[in-house]
């Protein structure tokens, strides 16, 4: 079957990146008007996203994904590969994410960061990003994938340190970049391993051959795929980047580390489906990590007392959530991606609300400093709290649905593996109830904490109109996407067909028990913070369990002694061996000949009557020897 | 008269020269030590271009003749040049290129 083109589709592209370049090209000449250009640019991409969605609606399930060819990138004998674009199904659920967020998002750094004097760069960098993440989404391999993998990559570093004028916040930038690394390095040995043992490094391509190849060449490359994911959306180990990440200014916060790029490997995974239904340890491994990273994400949450660190943490647990949907083969990809929209929705308007809140606050973000602001920040309340609504999972609330199928389709999983899924999805249900009642508390409904020359304010209209926006779609998008499982009808083309349906538990049952636990996680935390005082500095006499999870279950210490100082140790080892052994060598030689130059100068005496009188000998000797030789 | 006795006797010419310019300093000495050598070494040619009766040695001995004419030009402006500059014509004095 062909697929249809459409040139229309570089159109998403190029709109922001033509931002960022001209912005970025034309310096302080479009400091007044860059933030506007940016702004429209974005939401022409939205435009033409929708347009896309539109035509797309329009045509049978099979002939929905669409390409266009945009140049012949490289062509070296059997082996080609195109700069194209495909947008199907999947990627027009990221494209419209992307580009509506996005732009949300630009709205709202417009209020936000009008008082920064490089607003300008601040918005070619998030056009930067918008360009960057569409590339990812929409290209059709897995080598113009990694294209935007970077690009996204770059984006985050550059706006990560955003205010690098602080040395912690250029070091976060740093740390976010060299762990992203190594989850780089694994997508590229996944398309090597692709193209030498494939020959393709096309989706279509791999999708094809992906019954034929044998099931360890597809267990490696789903490995490697996974270290990938594991690295861009800071799922354990690769988790330690995304709490320090908040050191970007909010809207980035909101934008790149909660709503999209974080989520680019849970869209690579789902994207592989192929890959990984042929490699179950592969998929298995999958799971593992998305059950591990919500336990350890959440368990953070709980002791985090800035708020955007709580927020973070959150995020990794939820993607956590997502990851380990995509594990659970087809019958979890159209959940992951489900909670993957709700998330960008909910956690994008809580990042903005928190933005809000440290707008109105002078920049405070510890929430022992917070309190009482429900009557100062109405708007910023009630938006956040549908956001808080959402992702603890009551009903009709977007996270309910989203987050429910996964629990329900983890305890389907089958046998042992299934109840452990199912439990430890459950009780991270229970704990994000608990760390995001905690949240709600401290900053809304407790007993106000801070200083009389605080005065917080709601925030302006540009603030609160996109936070406002995301907060309907917390409460609707939901609801809006299972209704007679829209979206898992609408992605269903695009994977195999699963095995029979294993029911554990009638879905009835498991929204209870979902209940249940959120309910008692909320329960705890009212008990805890509302019912009783909070200090407004955190107390010390706490338990280890507490102190660990502050300093984010150690991840930054182990990081330093497996990793940091062992290398540390080898690196100036081989500087070491470099300068002994080495350069020792080389200077050996120089060495050598200046000694054997200074030894042999002593027969160069300048008289002149004993160079005769060497030259005199030799030519005896000579003769000598040419007479005993001839005679 | 045996031809043989040019040849001892340009061997004697050129042992002479060569001595003299191991053993003596004054640098025209030396020079002349040298046009010694250079005519014993003439000798020798010609000798046995007469005893092989080819011209091939006599051709050679004129070219000799003309290196050693363009040899004492240069050699004696050097030495002269040193004389001035060194107020010296001994040869030992003129050492400094070891340096």
């Amino acid at each position: 079957m062909t697929m249809l083109t459409n040139n229309g589709l570089v159109y998403l592209i190029a709109l922001p990146l033509f931002g960022a370049l001209s912005l970025l090209l034309l310096g302080r000449r479009a400091d007044k008007w860059g933030h506007l250009l940016a702004t429209g640019l974005s939401a022409g991409s939205f435009a033409v996203g929708l347009f896309q969605l539109s035509e797309m609606l329009g045509r049978e399930a099979e002939s929905r994904p669409v390409t266009q060819k945009i140049f012949t990138w490289i062509s070296v004998g059997s082996f080609n590969v195109d700069a194209s674009l495909l947008l199907d199904q999947l990627s027009i659920c990221f494209v419209l994410l992307i580009t509506g967020v996005g732009t949300l998002i630009h709205v709202y750094s417009i209020s936000y960061m009008s008082h920064d004097p490089d607003r300008r760069r601040f918005f070619a960098f998030l056009n930067l990003f918008i360009a960057a993440m569409l590339l990812l989404v929409l290209g059709d391999s897995y080598l113009n994938l990694y294209v935007g993998w970077e690009g996204v990559g770059l984006a985050s570093y550059l706006l990560i340190g955003f205010w690098n004028q602080k040395p912690a916040y250029a070091t976060a930038s740093k740390k976010a970049f060299i762990m992203n690394r190594i989850g780089d390095m694994g997508l590229s040995l996944a398309i090597m391993i692709a193209f030498a043992s494939l020959g393709t490094v096309s989706f279509s391509g791999v999708k094809e051959q992906a019954h034929q190849a044998s099931e360890a060449t597809m267990t490696a490359i789903g490995i490697m795929l996974l270290v990938a994911a594991v690295g861009k959306s800071a799922q354990f180990p690769l988790q330690a980047w995304l709490g320090d990440a908040m050191a970007g200014p909010t809207p980035v916060s909101a934008l790149i580390h909660a709503a999209t790029m974080v989520t680019a490997g849970v869209y690579l995974i789902v994207r592989s489906n192929f890959v990984f239904d042929a490699a179950p340890t592969a998929q298995l491994l999958v799971v593992i990590v998305g059950a591990i990273t919500l336990m350890f994400g959440a368990l953070v949450g709980t002791a985090k007392d800035d708020i955007k660190k709580a927020l973070a943490a959150s995020t990794m647990s939820q993607i956590g959530y997502m990851i380990l949907a995509s594990g659970l083969g087809p019958a979890g990809y159209a959940f992951a991606i489900m909670h993957l929209l709700t998330h960008g929705f909910f956690k994008a308007g809580m990042f903005l609300g928190a933005g809000s809140v440290m707008h109105g606050m002078n920049d405070e973000v510890n929430m022992r400093r917070y309190g009482a602001l429900r009557k100062f920040m109405p708007i910023t309340f009630i938006t956040f709290g549908f956001g808080y609504l959402a992702i603890i999972g009551v009903p009709p609330f977007a996270g309910f649905y989203s987050k429910d199928m996964i629990i329900e389709t983890a305890l389907n999983a089958g046998g042992v593996k299934g109840i452990l899924l199912g439990s430890t999805a459950l009780l991270g249900a229970a704990i994000t109830a608990f760390y995001m009642t905690r949240v709600m508390i401290l900053t809304f409904t407790s007993p106000k904490r801070w200083d009389d020359n605080q005065h917080p304010h709601e925030s302006p209209i540009l603030m609160w109109l996109p936070m406002a926006i995301l907060a309907i779609g917390s409460v609707t998008s939901g609801f809006l996407l299972s209704r007679g499982a829209t979206l898992k009808h609408w992605l269903e083309p695009l994977f195999e067909e699963h095995g029979e349906h294993i029911e554990l538990l009638p879905p009835i049952v498991v929204s209870g028990l979902a209940l249940l636990m959120v309910a008692m996680g909320v329960a705890l935390a009212v008990v805890k913070y509302q019912l009783s005082e909070v200090d407004a500095v955190a107390p010390e006499n706490v338990t280890e369990f507490t102190r660990v999870a502050r300093r984010d279950l150690l991840q930054d210490e182990i990081n330093e002694t497996l990793f940091m100082r062992p290398g540390q140790a080898i690196t100036s080892a081989l500087v070491k061996i470099d300068q002994s052994v080495i350069d020792g060598a080389v200077h050996g030689i120089g060495k050598m000949a200046l000694g054997s130059g200074s030894f042999l100068r002593k027969s160069q005496t300048g008289f002149v009557r004993s160079y005769a009188a060497l030259i005199l000998i030799g030519a005896v000797a000579l003769i000598a020897a040419i007479w005993v030789v001839t005679t | 008269m045996s031809l043989d006795n040019y040849l001892y006797l340009s061997a004697i010419l050129f042992t002479i020269g060569a001595v003299g310019v191991v053993v003596r300093r004054n640098a025209i000495v030396v020079f002349m030590c040298v046009e010694l050598m250079l005519n014993a070494a003439n000798l020798t040619l010609v000798t046995f271009s007469r005893i092989n009766g080819t011209l091939d040695g006599q051709v050679i001995a004129f070219f000799t003749m003309v290196v050693a004419a363009c040899e004492v030009v240069v050699g004696l402006a050097i030495i002269v040049t040193i004389y001035r500059s060194r107020r010296s014509a001994s040869i030992d004095d003129a050492s400094l290129l070891k340096r």
